[in-house]
């Protein structure tokens, strides 16, 4: 183990039968989704291939496993999966589960061994309303965060929960859900959101931090601007029929057959910043869009209560025809009332009006 | 500082139930009272009939008077452009449309975005021709109230901030998206209130007109 950890990235990758094409192949890609200029791609490949693999610590709380699974499952046996493989990555409690104490012995050693070097990455929102909704080896989420963020370089919230609290903290957030910066205020911390993100988006993220020894360029999110700068709408290849006013009214109507717009449909695109139209998901076969799915939003923060899925954009949260029925009863009611008391004002100005006649009017008064 | 998203969450949640709920329950109010008051009774001996006068009078007032058009052809002629740019836009972009058929479960064919945004160009333009008419122009100078300025202001904003949306001008986007919805609230919830009303009480009130001076033997 702490052979291959003095083992550079190149020779390890070498080793596993990696070409050079194919490495630089994939450092040319990962340039280019970082919008870094053609000419660093030999910067890029040479820093990876001297990189020593940093010690990468996962942590996973309140979540739902889908953001591991999306990274180990979906571009495997790609070299996103192995350059993922290549860190050391010294603890994943979800991958190591059935190591028990041993797994929390190997976060306690990487944690010393590597104090203030390693990377931690989270995925999962961290209960707040009581310890116990969320323990693994009998130590509270809190607890565990709050220990493992004090050694680390910088921590990495991957998906939706560790970035912003996600499912958890959706409406009534029973358990009482933050995510990792609310928690941790000391430490760099990037969002890599999405539920789950893209795969790619966090070895770019990763690659990144290899080539320049930090993290890249945030939004207003801490998120990387290369992969969350421009929206869903902006890059999708269905913007020139949303333009032209030509919308999908249903999943099996004639607009979705041919491709068109899905705002009507809830397409949250216009509002979603994130990666998924260049990028793409399972090797670049597809995305939700291109599928016939309206983007759910699911990089933006509290998207689960910004409405129906299936509502579009410009309809509001509530229920906007309930409300109106219901302030159109009260309106009739108050104006009824008020037409009530006009009758009443009116009826007396009937009853005091009074007749003068142009004797009454010469009268000395 | 409250952040893009929870703005947009805002004003697409709680906020706009409170504007629907001012909006919905000022306008019927208003309706009552209008209807209820009435006019007083007019004790004098009619010397023509009401409702062929109101009729005519309701289409004489819609169509541009000549004898305005040459003295204040500026008035015309930014009153017609503002009006149709912004109904254009109001009620024929495809994202407005979605919200009416969500409310009252019917909705209408859009028109392509291109067009709805001359039409909100238009708009613009022809209220910042009112506003400069309003400003220099002595006669209308002289017949502008604050009130004026008020609802000038809660209707450009509405139109200023859902072009900048529309071209996605701002980022990030859900920024100018809330601010165009915020921008509609504040109208909503002083447009029973003020002379915005015109919007449903135009017709009523051109009909008054034509009758009351129908009744009086008068050309209206």
């Amino acid at each position: 183990m702490t052979d291959r950890k003095a083992e550079t990235l190149g020779a390890i990758l070498r080793k596993n039968g990696v070409s050079r094409r194919g490495f630089l192949k994939f450092c040319t890609t990962t340039a280019s989704l970082m919008a870094l200029p053609p000419s660093w791609v030999p910067t890029l490949a040479l820093a990876l291939e001297q990189a020593r693999r940093p010690s990468v610590i996962w942590l996973s709380f309140q979540e739902c496993t889908g953001c591991t699974e999306s990274l180990t499952r979906s571009h495997s046996p790609s070299l996103e999966s192995l350059i993922f493989d290549y860190i050391s990555l010294d603890y994943h409690h979800t991958l190591q589960v059935a190591s028990g104490t041993a797994a929390e012995a190997a976060r306690e050693q990487a944690m010393h061994e590597n104090a203030g070097k390693y990377l931690l990455v989270v995925d999962g929102s961290i209960p707040l309303g009581n310890p116990g909704y969320s323990t693994i080896a009998g130590i509270s989420n809190l607890q565990m965060l709050k220990e493992t963020a004090k050694g680390a370089a910088a921590i990495v919230a991957v998906g939706n929960c560790a970035a912003f609290g996600g499912l958890p903290k959706a409406n009534p957030n029973p358990t009482g859900a933050v995510s990792v910066s609310d928690i941790i205020t000391d430490k760099p911390i990037i969002n890599v959101s999405g539920c789950p993100p893209i795969p790619v988006v966090i070895t770019g993220v990763l690659a990144h931090y290899l080539t320049f020894g930090k993290l890249p360029e945030l939004d207003q999110y801490n998120r990387p601007k290369v992969f969350f700068g421009t929206s869903i709408h902006d890059r999708c290849y269905r913007r020139p029929f949303y333009d032209k006013g030509l919308f999908a009214s249903t999943f099996d109507d004639e607009g979705a057959k041919k491709g068109w717009c899905l705002y009507k449909l809830g397409c949250k695109g216009p509002m979603t910043y994130n990666a998924c139209a260049t990028a793409k998901w399972n090797q670049g076969t597809s995305w939700p869009v291109e599928s016939g799915h309206g983007c759910l939003g699911c990089s933006e923060p509290d998207f689960w209560d910004a409405g129906g899925f299936y509502n579009a954009l410009s309809i509001p949260i509530g229920d906007v025809s309930r409300n109106t029925a219901y302030a159109g009863a009260a309106g009739l009611v108050l104006g009824a009332a008020a037409a009530g008391l006009n009758r009443k004002t009116k009826a007396e100005a009937v009853r005091n009006h009074g007749k003068v006649s142009i004797d009454d009017l010469e009268k000395p008064s | 500082m409250i952040e893009p998203m929870d703005f947009l969450l805002w004003v697409r949640g709680s906020l706009f139930d409170v504007a629907v709920t001012v909006f919905v329950i000022g306008i019927i109010i208003r309706f009552f009272e209008i209807l209820s008051l009435g006019r007083s009774k007019d004790l004098a001996e009619a010397k023509g009939t009401e409702f062929v006068p109101g009729i005519k009078t309701i289409i004489t007032r819609t169509l541009p008077e000549q004898g305005t058009f040459k003295r204040q052809p500026l008035t015309i002629i930014a009153g017609y452009v503002f009006h149709v740019g912004l109904l254009v836009s109001l009620v024929l972009f495809i994202p407005h449309i979605e919200l009416f058929r969500q409310t009252f479960g019917f909705g209408w064919p859009g028109l392509p975005n291109p067009i709805v945004d001359a039409a909100a160009v238009l708009g613009i333009v022809g209220l910042l021709a009112a506003l400069w008419n309003r400003i220099t122009n002595p006669v209308m100078k002289i017949l502008t109230d604050n009130e004026d300025y008020l609802v000038w202001v809660l209707t450009f904003l509405p139109m200023i901030t859902g072009y900048l949306a529309y071209h996605r001008m701002v980022n990030p986007y859900p920024l100018i998206l809330g601010l165009h919805i915020l921008s509609i609230e504040l109208l909503m919830v002083f447009f029973p209130f003020t002379k915005l009303m015109h919007t449903f009480t135009l017709f009523l009130a051109r009909w008054y007109n034509g009758a009351m001076s129908g009744r009086r033997g008068v050309e209206s």
